[in-house]
């Protein structure tokens, strides 16, 4: 029962042939186009922000100017507005935590790059690492709370009364402040240290690494002499990428850093940042409040958008890019 | 089958808009009489199945801008409206109801207490603005014979979001220290001097059982929900009160309410009062246009004033004297 199919005539064969050219060329100009419009769109939609920000914020910059950046009181009841605190607060706890994640999330990037485990148990640890990211805020501020702060209400009482001449533990304990907000703060941020100074390690070429060690060289010192160095602009950039996210997190913080408005060089005062006052009085604000509030998101936005921009630079030259993609 | 089912919700919902109209009424506003007005709000669907209102606890702030705006039929605020704010509602006129009311406590972490601690009128505006730092200090032991103070530092907590409560609490301070009146003063939002925000009462719930030693202003109904000590304070009179809907309630009947019904009670008189209450309002248009609105709020707010109020104590609020439920009832009347 075998029956043979007739092949297809030359001509309908360049027929079918054009059709598809066709239908291929004119779905590639759909696709493209639609590409173009979805990424100029993100960069308008940002541009849109910025601007919508900016022009909410004009009546505070007209009334308060460039003093709102050096004011220390922040009083809706007399609408007087200064950010100092707030930006201090904002940049001090983000420091802290960076002090306190890159040098965990370098150790955690070296343990994961430099064959120590068996890359199935390696993939399960990078899991893990990454799995910190997916936390909540929220959660994040309750574990600080209930965990985090009974344990440093102690510690910052016991340096207070023994080394308390030190500035940094110039005040006593009050529960929420700089330094639970900042180790919390650290844990959030340590995925994205971790994963981009993995990268930038990965880029050192094997070849090195193997001549090194064919010259002698302990693993110790090919971690050390090689590597790192060859990473370290990566690492940096990977570090500053952390102080961007740093900065703007908000709910964690609003619930751990105390939100009192002062500037204290001790670990253990309250503090407050940009994003934690605004989720704390955006709903109630009336007025130039509102302005004023506009002005400060503008500010914490020029700020991370600079730091991103340094870091996404300084990625960009060192190969280990963030766009993964 | 599926269409049959459809079918007969379509006339199930016809039937039942043929009896009587839905009326369904938006509203918004403070957050601290939220539960009492969800209840209110749920009994009282129940008696007529034909009005359902929709209550967003908000902030006052929020309530006060979205019934200025016409998204709401009425709002709510601890705060009342200020003649500004009623101003800009360019509408009509507005009502401002007085519904329910609070007192605000002085909660504390000290373990072993027997006793609640005793705060005079000088004291406890000292320890907000910082100047009274220890739980030993002489003018604190003076005034609690009774009890051993412990030798424990104090910790301020206060509201960090802007808050009817803060509103509320520092204008008591204000009326009774001039040290408080002059700095930070009164607002939702002041600068303390000292201490620690929390978001919200529970966050000052939080801060407080955390930290022995710490000391924060909440609402008595969610100081009673969450079982935190409160602090008998010194009224006008110069007695010793406890929090308590009592107390509270003949703080209200000092009160006379002016024709706008707008009466903040920033230091009431009387032996039995418990200095720090406060009225909760509803905000109401003079004359409505949309047909039934009008009625359907002014029988929701009768049955508020009278059947509702005896919910308030239950959830830790103030039942209204009746001077004031009379002359609010007018004030309802007035309503087109």
């Amino acid at each position: 029962m075998q029956t043979e199919t007739a092949p297809l005539s030359e001509a309908t064969t360049q027929w079918i042939g054009n059709k598809r050219a066709q239908r291929s060329k004119s779905f590639d100009l759909v696709f493209s186009w639609s590409t173009f419009i979805a990424s100029w769109g993100t960069v308008a939609l940002l541009a849109w922000i910025a601007l919508e920000v900016g022009y909410a914020a004009l009546p505070a910059v007209r009334e308060c100017g460039f003093g709102f950046l050096i004011g220390t009181d922040w009083d809706p009841t007399d609408d007087v507005y200064g950010a100092l605190p707030l930006i201090y607060g904002t940049m001090v706890s983000s420091a802290l935590a960076l002090f306190i994640a890159t040098p965990l999330g370098v150790a955690i990037a070296i343990f994961l790059t430099e064959d120590y485990l068996h890359p199935k148990i390696r993939s399960i640890f990078k899991f893990l690492v990454e799995l910190l990211a997916a936390i909540p805020s929220v959660i994040y501020g309750l574990w600080g709370i209930y965990v985090i702060i009974p344990i440093t209400t102690p510690l910052g009482n016991w340096l207070n009364t023994h080394f308390g001449w030190f500035p940094l533990f110039s005040t006593p304990s009050s529960g929420p402040g700089f330094l639970p907000a900042a180790f919390v703060l650290s844990i959030m941020i340590l995925p994205t240290i971790a994963a981009l100074s993995g990268s930038a390690l990965k880029t050192t070429p094997q070849a090195l690494k193997e001549g090194a060690s064919a010259l002698g060289a302990t693993r110790w010192d090919v971690i050390l002499q090689i590597s790192l160095p060859i990473a370290a602009s990566g690492i940096f950039g990977a570090a500053v990428l952390g102080l961007g996210r740093a900065m703007g997190e908000t709910m964690a913080l609003a619930m751990l850093v105390g939100n009192n408005n002062q500037i204290s060089a001790s670990l253990f005062a309250p503090a407050n940042t940009i994003a934690s006052l605004l989720a704390n009085s955006f709903g109630e604000a009336t007025g130039l409040e509102i302005a004023a509030l506009m002005y400060l998101s503008f500010i914490l936005m020029a700020l991370t958008l600079g730091i991103n921009a340094v870091a996404e630079f300084i990625l960009e030259r060192t190969g280990a890019s963030t766009r993964h993609f | 089958m599926k269409n049959l089912l459809v079918l007969t919700l379509a006339l199930a919902v016809s039937l039942c808009s043929a009896q009587a109209a839905p009326i369904t009424l938006n509203a918004s506003g403070a957050t601290f009489p939220a539960p009492l007005y969800g209840r209110w709000f749920a009994e009282y669907n129940k008696l007529h199945p034909d009005v359902q209102i929709n209550y967003q606890g908000l902030g006052s702030g929020t309530g006060i801008k979205q019934f200025t705006g016409g998204l709401t039929d009425f709002g709510a605020s601890d705060a009342a409206m200020s003649d500004k704010e009623i101003a800009a509602v360019t509408n009509g006129g507005v009502v401002l109801l007085p519904m329910t009311a609070g007192s605000i406590v002085l909660s504390y972490n000290l373990p072993g207490l027997t006793a609640p601690v005793q705060l005079p009128r000088d004291v406890y505006p000292a320890i907000f603005l910082g100047k009274i730092t220890k739980w030993n200090d002489p003018k604190i032991v003076a005034a609690n014979p009774g009890l051993t103070m412990p030798d424990l530092p104090i910790t301020v907590a206060y509201r960090a979001d802007s808050s009817g409560t803060t509103f509320n609490f520092t204008n008591h301070l204000a009326a009774i220290s001039a040290d408080f009146k002059a700095s930070p003063g009164s607002g939702k939002m002041v600068k303390f001097p000292v201490g620690v925000g929390g978001k919200g009462n529970d966050g000052v719930a939080a801060l407080i059982k955390q930290t022995p030693g710490t000391i924060g202003y909440v609402e008595f109904g969610y100081a009673m929900k969450t079982n935190l000590a409160m602090a008998t304070l010194q009224n006008a009179a110069g007695k010793f009160v406890a929090p308590t809907p009592d107390s509270g309630s003949a703080a209200l009947a000092q009160v006379a309410l002016p024709d706008n019904l707008r009466a903040f009670v920033t230091d009431p008189s009387g032996d039995t009062s418990y200095p720090i209450v406060t009225f909760t309002w509803w905000l109401c248009h003079t004359q409505y246009t949309k047909p039934g609105v009008a009625d359907a709020i002014k029988a929701l707010a009768n049955w508020g004033l009278t059947d509702g109020q005896k919910f308030a104590p239950d959830l830790g609020y103030l039942p209204l004297p009746a001077s004031v439920v009379t002359k609010v009832q007018a004030a309802v009347s007035t309503i087109k």
